[in-house]
């Protein structure tokens, strides 16, 4: 396990590497997602309001 | 302004996509999940160190990937960017913009890693060698478009000039890499940087592979949620916009 | 449609000339950034001698960025730019026309200001040739591709900062062969480096003689809408 982790005395090289890929996809997914979801939530938002004033106008 | 016909077309289409990506990103999700995973054990435990590299080679798995997708996410901003110009397709237009952020961070990747690699290979972090050259420009381009997408806040507006400059940009880089790779036989021999290393054996193939078609399906996935939060965001705009004109 | 042109390119000319700036600001800062280099990079005369087609290229290529702003900006803001668009030439002539006087009122002063800062920087008399050459084959190019970025930030605000950030990475390929039409007669680069350096320059220029109106037409068409 640990010459697993040593990687050939390249541990230095190797594993910053693997390091910021999972960075970059955890980062990509994050922004990603949570920009989703607020808009989502913007859409409800707006969309309830309109529901709800809808009524009125119309009677 | 916009005919009625027009208008329809332009809701119609960001609804049907809507309702299909829904359906498509949970399964796909899944799917790049298995082939990542499959493609990391592939690439930490399941393939040898390379006889000349040793264990360096584990970050050619992450550096080819992200250098192939550097330039795949460009062409398909590129494709749908001129879709998005010459139809007018709304959806087009989202794809690219949605596209242009993933691409920019891969190539970053690609760029680091290929400097993590070259440390332990070439004694340097960084060569002006033609490939790392070549990607650091395109990453300058990809941060433009990005830029200029960010400077134009309606993005009917934004639509026309972000596509005329991906579509520059798409005719430049083969001449940008040309010129590069020209400048580079120019300053240093061939011979001193030899970046294809040795020839790719087959238990390499495997793990590249893998990862190549796991970061491919990353893509996919993360620009239909990208995609589906912009149409969304357009959506909000206009309902935004219809409440203030009253 | 010659004489339309013309009379576009002199009218041009005449308010680069009498709003001043233009051209010679341009020189000022090609000027300002090459002492300034040389200055940092000390004062030692054989290494400046070396990299001077490296300095000179980079300075003309910052300086012709400064006035990229104004091409288009003004005429949109005064409503020119739309008469101009309704007028009987194609916005793409329209472009090429304007993007000609950029050169001819900033590449050109800046290739005439080039050979006078060669000789701050100890350039050997033998490189004078070949990078004049250079830069006489290579400023159309930056001013041609230079408005496509102008053209796209035409109605953004801070607009001149982003069109040189949009540019620049278009301007390597000139830079890149305008350097190395000087490099075999500084540092014995192999026989023909010149000439080859010279005719990829010049496919890049006639390149983007064509891509630079064609995009920025595309650019204004949707800055006027």
């Amino acid at each position: 396990m640990a010459e697993f982790f040593y990687m050939g005395g390249y541990a230095a090289f190797v594993w910053p590497s693997y390091g910021l890929a999972a960075l970059v996809f955890i980062g990509v997914i994050w922004q990603s997602v949570t920009d989703l979801r607020a808009q989502k939530r913007l859409v409800d938002k707006l969309e309830t309001r309109r529901r709800d004033r809808k009524p009125e106008g119309g009677a | 302004m916009l005919t009625a016909s027009q208008r329809l077309q332009a809701f119609a289409n960001p609804t049907r996509f809507m309702a299909l990506s829904g359906r498509l990103v949970a399964p796909l999700g899944v799917l790049t999940a298995v082939v990542m995973a499959a493609g990391l054990y592939f690439a930490l435990f399941a393939s040898p160190p390379d006889y000349q590299q040793g264990e360096t080679v584990r970050i050619m798995y992450i550096h080819v990937p992200s250098a192939w997708l550097s330039l795949f996410v460009y062409s398909v901003m590129a494709v749908s960017s001129g879709v998005a110009l010459v139809f007018r397709h709304p959806i087009a237009d989202v794809c690219a913009k949605a596209a242009a952020p993933i691409g920019a961070a891969f190539t970053f990747l690609a760029l680091v890693t290929g400097s993590l690699w070259g440390e332990p290979m070439w004694g340097t972090w960084w060569v002006w060698d033609a490939r790392l050259t070549s990607v650091l420009i395109l990453f300058f381009i990809y941060l433009g478009y990005m830029a200029l997408r960010a400077t134009i806040d309606d993005p009917h507006a934004a639509t026309r000039p972000a596509a005329v400059l991906a579509l520059v940009g798409f005719v430049n880089v083969p001449i940008i890499h040309y010129s590069v790779n020209w400048w580079n036989t120019l300053h240093q021999p061939a011979s001193v940087f030899r970046m294809d290393g040795p020839t790719v054996a087959s238990s390499m193939l495997v793990p590249l592979m893998t990862l190549a078609i796991g970061f491919t399906l990353f893509f996919f996935v993360m620009l239909l949620v990208r995609m589906r939060a912009e149409v969304l965001r357009r959506r909000v705009r206009a309902m935004s916009l219809r409440r203030a004109e009253g | 449609m010659g004489r339309a042109i013309a009379a576009l390119i002199a009218r041009d000319l005449r308010l680069a000339v009498r709003a001043g700036g233009g051209g010679g600001m341009a020189v000022f800062f090609f000027l300002i950034t090459v002492s300034v280099v040389a200055v940092g990079v000390g004062p030692n005369l054989s290494l400046l001698a070396q990299i001077a087609p490296g300095i000179l290229w980079v300075a003309l290529l910052l300086s012709s960025l400064l006035t990229l702003e104004r091409l288009f900006q003004a005429d949109l803001e005064d409503g020119t730019l739309d008469l101009l668009a309704m007028g009987p030439l194609p916005l793409e002539v329209i472009a090429a026309a304007k993007a000609f006087s950029h050169w001819l009122t900033t590449g050109l002063p800046l290739l005439v200001a080039a050979p006078l800062l060669g000789l701050l920087l100890n350039l050997p008399v033998n490189v004078f040739p070949p990078l004049i050459l250079s830069m006489a084959i290579g400023t159309p190019a930056l001013s041609f591709l230079g408005a496509i970025g102008a053209a796209l930030t035409v109605g953004v605000r801070r607009g001149g900062l982003l069109a040189s950030l949009l540019v620049v990475p278009f301007y390597v390929p000139v830079l890149i062969f305008g350097v190395g039409a000087a490099d075999e007669a500084i540092s014995g680069a192999p026989p023909g480096v010149m000439m080859q350096a010279l005719s990829f320059l010049g496919a890049v220029t006639l390149a983007s003689l064509v891509i630079g109106p064609v995009a920025a037409a595309a650019g204004l068409r949707a800055a006027l809408k």
